[in-house]
């Protein structure tokens, strides 16, 4: 990793650690602590880019600095106004920071508006001198050839310099001080007062020595101050010039540089009273080689379901000690995996914070004031989740401020707040992650769903929908209810958009809504996708494992329940609803054993577009398996969305419950050949 | 022996350029990342000579500096300030704190090394 990455990623910790602060400030006011580590995210982010010359980025930091600094100093009070301003400026340091990262524009008008609302808070701080980096001039000069018959050209200069005490504590060395003015040119060192006391009256706390220095050199005064500037104010020092240089050389002149200090209206910080939150401790790995791990273990997860499985074939009786042994071995491997997928694991916290940026912006575009309320920041989730939850969830909360809340006016009629509240949370539920989204809005307006599903004959004229099946069409491809496509949530983009995101980590939506009281999307997903609990099955003597978090429940049928519509079509009566029956076997097109109905098993599962039950011959198992994707070996097959080892070694598909839900009863041909074909394939590559 | 150098710093990235700067010229390079880790490796690595960034969680510059020279280790090593600002306010404040000279941020890796080699005699 370049330091530039390093960089780039210190960046990400930093303007986390800013949105932190600004949103700590705004819940529990000024607080110094609180201030100085915004200060020093913004701080940091300068010192650092000043390296790598972004000077977008500089600049801009260096303004939002300045203003965060009067706060610090106290010259400033952190009212709803500024915390607007810091927030928008935490956003559009953000946008500069990537931009130099993927070395995109700017946008050079966005910025300038913030940068103005910055400008206001500086009052008459404002900087009388345009920021610049003048890099430290090095008072030592590159060595000189020095021609014996220039001498007339240079200078003599005559020096006393007579060290305080200070000067030694400060660490310095008068040798050092000779030894870096020898450099410039020819150097004698005369120790004067030579009127060192009696030993009884030394003082061990400071030198009583004074130099008389003489030195011939082409450079001029104001480098040889130059040359004093570390211990200048720490001794007495005269530079008198005993003869100037007669014809100084103008390219020697040119390499040697004023310095020129830029005054800045910064002030060091001071030392904090208030006792600083010790960072947590923490180590960067290589993602390979977690994710190398991660593979292990499932091969050693494997390894155990394959040994349990020999060891079961001995058929030992329940007493013997190799059970006992077994069962320890399968726990340690159980907390191996989850102590590796652990380490995969992040809390949604960035994720949460960036959302909170969105429902701002969203706020803005559409005219309607919001807040965004987060709960459950430190709920941890695998990265690549969270990763891939980024572009859904932005969706949402655009769609959640834009759809969701109702113009002010009407809020304020209803009697709401006039600011709308998007909450956002998540928290482990039963070995998933659950997130919401939820407004505080006007609720879905089912007539105006029905009508445009009907409209756009998206359901059949003379259907008859409950409530959760209407708000469940908003999840149809090819829906979106809202009149003109709205720059902010619209996009092209829709809720379908977000179902297929959401089922392709293995996850669900769902929906619910009260009128005049809001709604709230929930989305439940696996904790990981390397490993998933799932239902071994068998259908038409195939193997097969379906995903536990698609299930909802599983039935052993009695007959009376299940009843026969048309000529295939068969619903299952269930609890004073009826859910259709979609065989697993057919839908793949394998051979259906010819079976009794009641023979069978449903898996009831939560799809897309409503509840269906999954017709298979038996359910065998619930345990852990490895999920092995088939992508690169098979391409993407309808109905399976991977594959996995049982511990029988046997390979077993794991089921795409929702598209099997989907493609219904028409099983396609197609899958039926690529199944066949597959399956030599699979056999080979184990 | 090579020059033993400890940059204090709570910038990861200004903690690796100040690496690169340093191990390239064979110095012995070691690192902490705030003032409080700064003043315990201070004792554990005894370095030559101390680069220090003021603004810093847990004890600033400042306080690394007071501490490092009136702390228990009441050491007259070098301390190098390594600081954003270039005013000459706060080169006043460092010098008052007991810094023995300063550098501006970003540095330039030749005049790291000169001001290193200049404040501990440092040949090799």
């Amino acid at each position: 990793m370049s330091i530039r990455d390093t960089f780039f990623q210190e960046c990400e910790d930093l303007l986390a650690a800013l949105v932190d602060g600004l949103a700590e400030l705004e819940s529990s006011g000024q607080d110094s602590e609180i201030v100085n580590a915004v200060f020093r995210a913004v701080h940091s982010i300068k010192g650092g880019a000043g390296a790598f010359g972004l000077d977008d980025v500089v600049s801009f930091a260096h303004a939002f600095e300045t203003v965060l600094d009067r706060v610090r100093e106290g010259d400033l009070a952190v009212d709803g106004k500024l915390l607007r301003v810091f927030h928008k400026s935490s956003d559009q340091l953000t946008d500069l920071v990537e931009a130099a990262r993927d070395e995109t524009a700017i946008e050079t008008t966005a910025r300038d508006s913030v940068l103005k609302d910055l400008e206001t808070y500086l009052g008459d701080q404002v900087e009388e001198e345009e920021f610049s980096f003048d890099a430290l001039t090095l008072d030592v000069p590159p060595a000189l050839e020095i021609p014996a018959e220039d001498s007339a050209s240079r200078g003599v200069y005559e020096i006393l310099f007579r060290p305080h005490a200070a000067l030694f504590s400060n660490g310095h060395e008068p040798s050092l001080v000779f030894e870096c003015l020898s450099q410039m040119g020819d150097l004698t060192v005369e120790l004067q007062d030579i009127s060192i006391p009696d030993f009884e009256l030394l003082d061990d706390s400071g030198l009583q020595l004074a130099w008389r220095l003489e030195l011939t050199t082409f450079d001029s005064e104001t480098v040889l101050h130059d040359a004093f500037e570390f211990v200048e104010g720490l001794c007495d020092l005269e530079i008198r010039p005993l003869t100037r240089p007669t014809d100084p050389l103008p390219t020697i002149a040119s390499e040697v540089p004023t310095p020129q200090p830029t005054p800045s209206s910064d002030k060091p910080q001071t030392k904090s009273e208030k006792e600083p939150k010790a960072p947590k401790a923490t180590l960067r790995v290589d993602l390979d080689r977690v994710d190398r791990l991660i593979n292990t273990v499932g091969e050693l997860i494997i390894n155990q379901a394959m040994i349990a499985q020999r060891i079961e074939e001995l058929d030992l009786p329940g007493t013997s000690q190799v059970l006992n042994e077994l069962e320890d071995y399968k726990l340690l491997a159980r907390d191996i995996q989850e102590g590796v997928m652990a380490i995969r694991a992040q809390p949604v916290k960035p994720l949460f914070q960036r959302m909170s940026r969105i429902v701002r912006e969203a706020g803005e575009a559409t005219g309607k004031p919001a807040k965004l309320l987060t709960t459950g920041e430190g709920t941890e989730v695998d990265k690549t989740v969270i990763e891939r939850l980024a572009d859904p969830l932005t969706h949402m909360i655009r769609n959640a401020v834009d759809h969701g809340l109702e113009k002010t006016d009407t809020r304020i009629a209803a009697g709401k707040p006039e600011e709308g509240t998007i909450r956002l949370t998540a928290a482990h539920r039963s070995g998933n992650v659950i997130l919401e989204v939820s407004d505080d809005g006007g609720g879905l307006n089912r007539e105006k769903i029905l009508q445009t599903a009907l409209d756009k004959g998206l359901v059949a004229p003379d259907v008859e929908l409950t409530e959760p099946e209407i708000d469940n069409l908003l999840f149809l491809p090819g829906f979106s209810t809202a009149k003109e496509v709205s720059n902010l949530s619209g996009r092209g983009v829709g809720m379908d958009v977000v179902r297929n995101a959401v089922a392709a980590l293995g996850g669900r939506i769902s929906i619910t809504s009260d009128p005049g009281q809001g709604t709230t999307f929930t989305i439940v997903l696996p904790l990981t996708l390397a490993v998933m609990d799932g239902f071994v099955i068998s259908v038409a003597d195939q193997t097969m494992v379906v995903p536990i978090s698609s299930i909802i429940e599983t039935i052993h049928p009695i007959r009376r329940n299940i009843h026969t519509i048309g000529q295939n079509g068969r619903l299952l009566a269930l609890r004073n609803r009826y859910v259709p029956i979609v065989d697993v076997a057919e839908n793949l097109g394998l051979k259906s054993l010819n079976r009794l109905d009641d023979q069978i098993f449903l898996l009831v599962s939560s799809v897309s577009h409503g509840t269906c039950a999954l017709a298979v011959d038996a359910i065998h198992d619930q345990r852990q398996v490895v999920v092995k994707s088939l992508k690169t070996s098979c391409g993407s097959i309808t109905g399976i969305s991977a594959a996995t080892i049982l511990g029988n070694g046997k390979i077993a598909l794991i089921l795409d419950t929702e598209e099997i839900a989907r493609t219904g009863a028409s099983a396609s041909e197609l899958a039926h050949e690529k199944l066949t074909q597959m399956e030599p394939a699979l056999v080979d590559a184990n | 022996m090579a020059l033993k150098v400890l940059a204090i710093d709570d910038s990861r990235t200004i903690r690796e350029l100040l690496r690169v700067a340093i191990e390239n010229v064979g110095f012995e390079y070691e690192c902490a990342v705030d003032g409080v880790d700064g003043v315990g490796k201070f004792s554990q690595v005894g370095p030559d000579v101390v680069i220090t960034d003021i603004n810093m969680p847990n004890l600033d510059g400042f306080g690394v500096i007071d501490e490092l020279r009136n702390g228990t280790a009441k050491t007259t090593v070098p301390i190098i300030v390594l600081t954003t600002e270039s005013s000459s306010d706060l080169k006043m404040r460092a010098r008052d704190a007991g810094a023995t000279g300063w550098m501006v941020k970003p540095f330039d890796d030749d005049a790291l090394v000169s001001v290193l080699r200049r404040v501990t005699g440092y040949q090799a």
